[in-house]
């Protein structure tokens, strides 16, 4: 069977202009493949690219060199080389992302929020909604806040929003970005039986996990990246 | 779709001397939501308004294409043909309501005015369709009958998205559609938008300077300077990995982006 | 009642316009009858009156006229106003013509607004004096965006007056130059005729002359023209009703006049046509005052 993601030789550099045009190279000819089904968590120090490997996949950066092959349903795309639509359309059927920032529409309330992820990706809205208060039940968020919009909950609650918005359309692909950061230990468990949920599903993973109990509930593999790998 | 809805080729625009745009070119799909940023005197506007049929553009082509019929030069066809696409295939909504309402009719009459430019002569259906289109952009029905200017900032540019879309448009041209709105009003407008954009699978193209507007409801993103376009892409791309000098600047500059 | 034919005042042309002027105007009124419906700009002429008095109207009856046209003029529907009298005046000076108060008799008709009661006959002329010709002027005021709506038949916004109209009043409140589409193809002003007028103008056997003297448009409905008045399906144009008869002649079907008889308040309805009135009674009115 294919890999679900195939890296070949990706190369990310940033030029920053602003700094007298500092490049800054943080992947150097990388290569890697997760399997269908596998979860795979990134490893290393700070600065080493963990979160652009994600990004890249995501297609949210855009490599220098190399190919990004992501395989959803049938088809291939290489994320290094699509179209803006092509992309957006993987995002909707294959990718879900949780990632470290919560940016969203103000005054949206919190399950709405939630369930448009779900739409997005095709479920009807009455599924969706099902769905999100399933969720946001398992990431324990009361249910006075789930008509609030998130500005004003704590770190943690906007954390888990993040998570529920990334898992809620029950995609193929997972990407996580620290997914347990800010979160307490009962949130993390929650968090991470979504995951192997996910996993159950025949959902492919790849992130990064800050926290080593949550990496060795969910990870079939860890990749280590060190300055060898980046530049 | 194998094409797109809107194609734009090395589009130009000048008054006398000075440039506005200069070489713009872009694909438009149903669906999306592309946004123009970019500062003041960028262009953004001008361009818009070229697209849009307004503004003739000094070179280039605009080409729309209605019904998966053939591509049709904006700029080139008849007066009328012209005029019949700009108040059924799409809409502008202006920056300032003023521009893109009558201050003289009521809310129910703007709404409606489409409807019959296309024939209808139904008043009964002409009002039901305009209390619909109403509520639709939350705007309260039972104010049909009252003048826009008795209407908040915010509401005239919901009666101006509502006047446009009773013609169920392909595209929908938005003006910093934000700007001079409180921040409240604001978030209620965004959200409206985006429901519209998935609701009723509109092409649009957001012309703004808040990359904050950009980031939360455009697919894509063109970064304009002086006329030029410097960047393009995906939005989150744009916004978290900008490449041109003047992007990264930008993007630097803005609190939220 | 008539006059005979007196001989024209030694120094005017015939019927006061120069034979140049009466050319240019009758290429334009050429032009209207073959485009019904549409104006078509004509180099208007200092007359002996102020504008808004006439002057578009007696233009065009002057370039008509020939010497054995018979002349009626009316002023809301009676011969014996200021207006009228000194119109009729002018043309029996200066062309001799025969003129006469009986709409049956007359083969030129000049009207300030209104339609005779008496339907017209196939040969005559009834000529229309219209203040302001553009029917989208007051909601378009722009005479280059106008003439675009004109050419692209776009006259949506017409009809969001009228939707106004309705949301307002629950009506189409307009009771006078109620707007007409002509042969099916252009928005025109009728003249501020009342509503109850403009049947009379669909498919008329006259032809229907219309000039705007200070605005310097002609336009023209020729005969058997479809002439149809806006509204909406489910608000029909209608004719404005009277619950009373004319009390002079017991006319049920003409458009009432009310006047005030006293201090008092009291007042009665009569026939605004005075010809139709008087020939409903039979009765011979005195000469009218010249």
């Amino acid at each position: 069977m294919a890999a679900a993601i195939e890296i070949e030789s990706l190369d990310k550099s940033f030029t920053l202009h602003l700094r007298g045009g500092t490049e800054l190279k943080v992947l150097s000819g990388l290569s890697l493949a997760v399997e269908r089904g596998e979860c795979l968590a990134l490893q290393g120090p700070s600065g080493t690219g963990k979160s652009t490997i994600l990004r890249c996949i995501y297609g949210n950066y855009r490599p220098d060199r190399g190919h990004v092959r992501v395989r959803g349903g049938g088809d291939t795309v290489d994320v290094a080389f699509a179209e803006p639509r092509e992309i957006l359309a993987l995002r909707r059927s294959t990718l879900g992302y949780v990632s470290q920032f919560l940016r969203v529409v103000p005054r949206v309330p919190a399950i709405d929020l939630v369930m448009e992820r779900a739409q997005e990706s095709g479920v009807e809205p009455d599924m969706a909604r099902a769905r999100a208060a399933a969720i946001l039940e398992r990431l324990h968020i009361p249910h006075a806040l789930w008509s609030l919009p998130p500005a004003t909950f704590s770190g943690g609650e906007q954390q888990r929003i993040n998570v529920a918005r990334g898992l809620v359309a029950e995609q193929p692909i997972l990407l996580l970005d620290e997914p347990t950061a800010s979160l307490d230990s009962d949130n993390r468990a929650a968090v991470v039986d979504l995951v192997r949920e996910a996993k159950a599903r025949g959902a492919t993973v790849v992130g990064v996990f800050h926290d080593r109990e949550v990496r060795d509930a969910v990870a079939d593999r860890v990749l280590v990246l060190d300055k060898a790998e980046a530049a | 779709m194998t094409e797109p809805l809107l194609r734009v080729r090395g589009l130009d625009k000048s008054f006398g001397r000075v440039t506005a745009c200069r070489a713009v070119s872009l694909d438009l799909w149903p669906g999306e939501v592309l946004g123009i940023v970019g500062e003041s005197g960028s262009g953004k506007t001008t361009l818009l308004r070229c697209l849009a049929g307004e503004l003739e553009p000094t070179a280039g082509s605009v080409e729309f294409r209605a019904a998966e019929g053939p591509f049709e030069d904006v700029h080139r066809m008849g007066e009328a043909r012209r005029r019949y696409l700009m108040r059924t295939q799409w809409g502008i909504v202006h920056q300032n309501p003023r521009d893109g309402l009558r201050m003289r009719v009521s809310a129910g009459g703007n709404v409606g005015e489409r409807l019959m430019a296309a024939g209808e002569r139904h008043y009964g259906r002409i009002r039901a369709e305009a209390v619909s289109w109403l509520d639709r952009v939350e705007l309260d029905p039972g104010r049909i009958d009252e003048l826009p200017a008795l209407f908040s900032g915010g509401m005239q540019q919901r009666l101006q998205i509502a006047r446009i879309l009773v013609s169920r448009p392909r595209i929908v041209y938005l003006d910093e559609p934000t700007g001079g709105l409180d921040v409240s009003i604001q978030a209620r407008l965004l959200d409206l938008l985006r429901r519209l954009v998935r609701d009723l699978a509109l092409a649009v193209v957001i012309v703004t300077h808040d990359l904050g507007v950009a980031r939360l409801l455009t697919d894509r993103l063109m970064v304009m300077r002086r006329g030029e376009v410097v960047e393009e892409g995906l939005t989150d791309q744009v916004l978290d990995d900008p490449r041109h000098a003047y992007s990264q600047l930008l993007v630097s500059s803005v609190i939220g982006a | 009642m008539s006059t005979h034919a007196r001989l024209p005042a030694q120094s005017f042309n015939f019927a006061y316009l120069d034979e140049q002027t009466k050319k240019m105007i009758r290429r334009a009124i050429l032009k209207a009858v073959a485009i019904p419906g549409h104006q078509v700009p004509f180099a208007s002429r200092e007359m002996p009156l102020p504008y808004g008095w006439g002057t578009g109207g007696i233009q065009v009856t002057a370039a008509i006229l020939g010497t054995d046209d018979v002349l009626k003029v009316i002023d809301q529907g009676a011969d014996d106003t200021t207006n009228a009298v000194n119109i009729r005046r002018l043309f029996a000076k200066t062309a001799g013509v025969r003129t006469t108060t009986h709409t049956a008799e007359a083969t030129v008709i000049q009207t300030r607004h209104r339609i005779p009661e008496l339907p017209l006959k196939d040969g005559q002329i009834l000529v229309f004096q219209v203040p302001i010709p553009e029917p989208l002027r007051w909601l378009e005021p722009k005479e280059s965006e106008t003439l675009k709506l004109h050419a692209l038949e776009d006259y949506g916004l017409m009809h969001v007056h009228l939707y106004e109209d309705i949301a307002t009043h629950g009506r189409i409140a307009r009771s006078y130059d109620y707007p007409i589409l002509v042969h099916d193809r252009y928005l025109s002003s009728p003249s501020p005729i009342p509503k109850f007028d403009n049947p009379k103008l669909d498919r008329s056997p006259a032809l229907l002359l219309f000039g705007a003297g200070r605005e310097k448009r002609i336009y023209a409905i020729p005969p058997y023209t479809r002439v149809k008045s806006l509204d909406f399906d489910d608000h029909p144009f209608s004719v404005q009703r009277w619950d009373r008869a004319c009390a002079l002649c017991g006319a049920r079907d003409s458009f009432l006049d009310e006047v005030l008889i006293d201090d008092r308040g009291n007042r009665m309805f009569v026939c605004s046509d005075s010809d139709y009135c008087e020939g409903r009674r039979g009765t011979a009115a005195p000469e009218a005052a010249e």
